[in-house]
């Protein structure tokens, strides 16, 4: 089985952690998830997986179909700490909700999520190009064979009026410690705001930053045409990125900075209990002293698959949280033996 | 007090309506009052709508407009946010569209259609639906002028024929 996109590192991978597409699209024969009843919420799964179970070989052999209600809480979670679904998704009622996934998770398409059909094409490191043609294949592929709402005032037509236009939300998972530690972030963030790209918590909208990583993405979907506005992210992220390394040089020169990585390194060498929150905010210094050269012997791809492997429903399912934190302090002792 | 809605946060809006002459109090926290839609006061009902409706509720009934499609009415999208469907955009057009261009600043779509790629790009609709103040063949000499000074030649060859195919087409 191929690797998880979310167990390696990409372009860029010192910073920017992982790339990922999302495309709104409704069928033009049904009203918006808001005003569906659970038998036309059916009829849509069915159309959708219809198309690739129909279509050709490939498709049908490398994605799954899964209903929501086919699955346990603790599955459902366990997708979204992988990023797979959305936490909006999984909440709620399950009936009439069902999802596309391939066999490294790089591509899944979520079925009556806030629309019809949500896209998602995920990479690591910065790889928006690449990213964005898979998602673009995968709406092609369900725009030949169904009616999409779409106007051509308009463009896509989407159940919240923020995705109006090209339905795309392109955004860049990036991890900040340097930025976050000098406290540079809300001055980037009030500037981003200005030129309709935002940079938000760890889980997208609403959410909580989490060791210091940051998802940058494109407020503004109508008006910009989708390399426009992938072009302008890319600009930005280069030189977030940039400022990034900068401020990460000018740290590690300071004791101070230098002993906290070092103790967040003993720490997890060591533990015997850890929680993921814990964990996290340890892990996100690491990375940095492994980017800066104070920390050897273990690499971001690693350090990327021990994270996912850790997350409480990934670890554990149907647990308690102390059965998890002793067991992923046991995991993270393994996987950092070599790391000094 | 806990808000009585989502049982965790501490209530901070006080509501009471009287009904039929039955009295009904709420205690509710800012998310749960904004949600219900009694944060913003601008939402709270108005009196000149009240006493209009009073005045003229005597010699007609009230129309609200509200989709063929799927029945939501236009309170019903400002109030989740949320639109029903996409014959709403049509109904609704006219008090949408200023909503959309505060999000997006402007109204018409550059991008992909429906049995296209994006990678292909398709020709921008020139025609903006609200008033943009500026000639889209002037906005380009301007690009085009900066370009030349900034040495971005490839950008500017892109805008010089651009400028070209507007004027055949005016």
């Amino acid at each position: 089985m191929a690797e998880p996109w979310y167990n390696t590192s990409g372009k860029n991978g010192d910073v920017v952690c992982s790339t990922r597409i999302r495309l709104a699209r409704n069928l033009a024969n049904y009203p918006f998830p808001i005003k569906m009843t659970d038998e036309q919420k059916k009829a849509v799964c069915e159309e959708i997986k219809e198309i690739f179970s129909r279509t050709n070989s490939y498709l049908s052999e490398n994605f799954d179909y899964i209903q929501l209600d086919e699955l346990t809480n603790s599955e459902l979670l366990s997708y979204a700490e992988r990023h797979v679904l959305s936490p909006e998704f999984i909440s709620g009622d399950k009936t009439g909700k069902a999802f596309i996934v391939n066999k490294d998770s790089s591509i899944s398409v979520m079925i009556n999520e806030e629309d019809h059909i949500r896209i998602q094409s995920v990479q690591a490191g910065e790889e928006l190009q690449k990213t964005f043609d898979m998602a673009d294949k995968i709406d092609n592929l369900i725009s030949e064979r169904t009616k999409i709402a779409f106007d051509d005032r308009l463009g896509y037509l989407t159940q919240c009026p923020t995705n109006l236009g090209t339905g795309m939300r392109a955004s860049l998972m990036m991890h900040l410690p340097a930025l976050h530690e000098s406290g540079a972030i809300p001055r980037i963030t009030s500037n981003l705001s200005k030129l309709g790209i935002v940079m938000r918590g760890t889980y997208g909208e609403g959410s909580n930053v989490t060791g210091a990583m940051y998802q940058l993405s494109n407020q503004i979907t109508l008006g910009l045409k989708e390399n426009e506005a992938i072009e302008n992210l890319v600009a930005i992220a280069s030189q977030i990125v940039e400022k990034e390394r900068n401020y990460r040089k000018e740290l590690t020169g300071n004791i101070a900075v230098q002993d906290k990585i070092c103790r967040a390194l003993g720490t997890l060498k060591f533990a015997r209990i850890l929680s993921t929150a814990q964990y996290m905010e340890l892990i996100s210094l690491v990375k940095f002293g492994m980017s800066t050269g104070l920390i050897s012997g273990i690499t971001q791809g690693d350090i990327n698959k021990l994270t996912n492997m850790v997350q409480p429903h990934v670890l554990l399912p149907d647990s308690s949280a102390s059965e998890r934190d002793f067991r992923r302090a046991q995991l993270v002792r393994d996987a950092l033996k070599s790391a000094e | 007090m806990i808000c009585q809605r989502c049982n965790k946060n501490i209530a901070t809006t006080h509501i009471k309506q009287v009904v039929n002459g039955k009295k009904h109090e709420i205690y509710l926290c800012g998310n749960c009052a904004a949600e219900i839609g009694y944060g913003n006061y601008l939402s709270q009902p108005n009196f000149n709508d009240i006493f209009g409706s009073f005045l003229s509720s005597a010699n007609k009934v009230p129309v609200t407009r509200s989709c063929p499609m799927c029945g939501s009415t236009f309170e019903e999208i400002t109030k989740h946010g949320q639109v029903g469907c996409m014959q709403c955009y049509d109904t609704f057009f006219d008090k949408l569209l200023p909503m959309i261009q505060r999000i997006h600043g402007t109204s018409y779509h550059k991008g992909k259609k429906p049995g296209t790629t994006a990678l292909v790009l398709t020709k921008p609709q020139e025609q903006a639906l609200a008033p943009t103040g500026e000639n889209p063949i002037e906005a380009r000499r301007k690009a085009l002028k900066l370009a030349i000074e900034e040495q971005r030649f490839e950008d500017a060859a892109k805008l010089r024929d651009e400028i070209k195919e507007m004027e055949k087409d005016g």
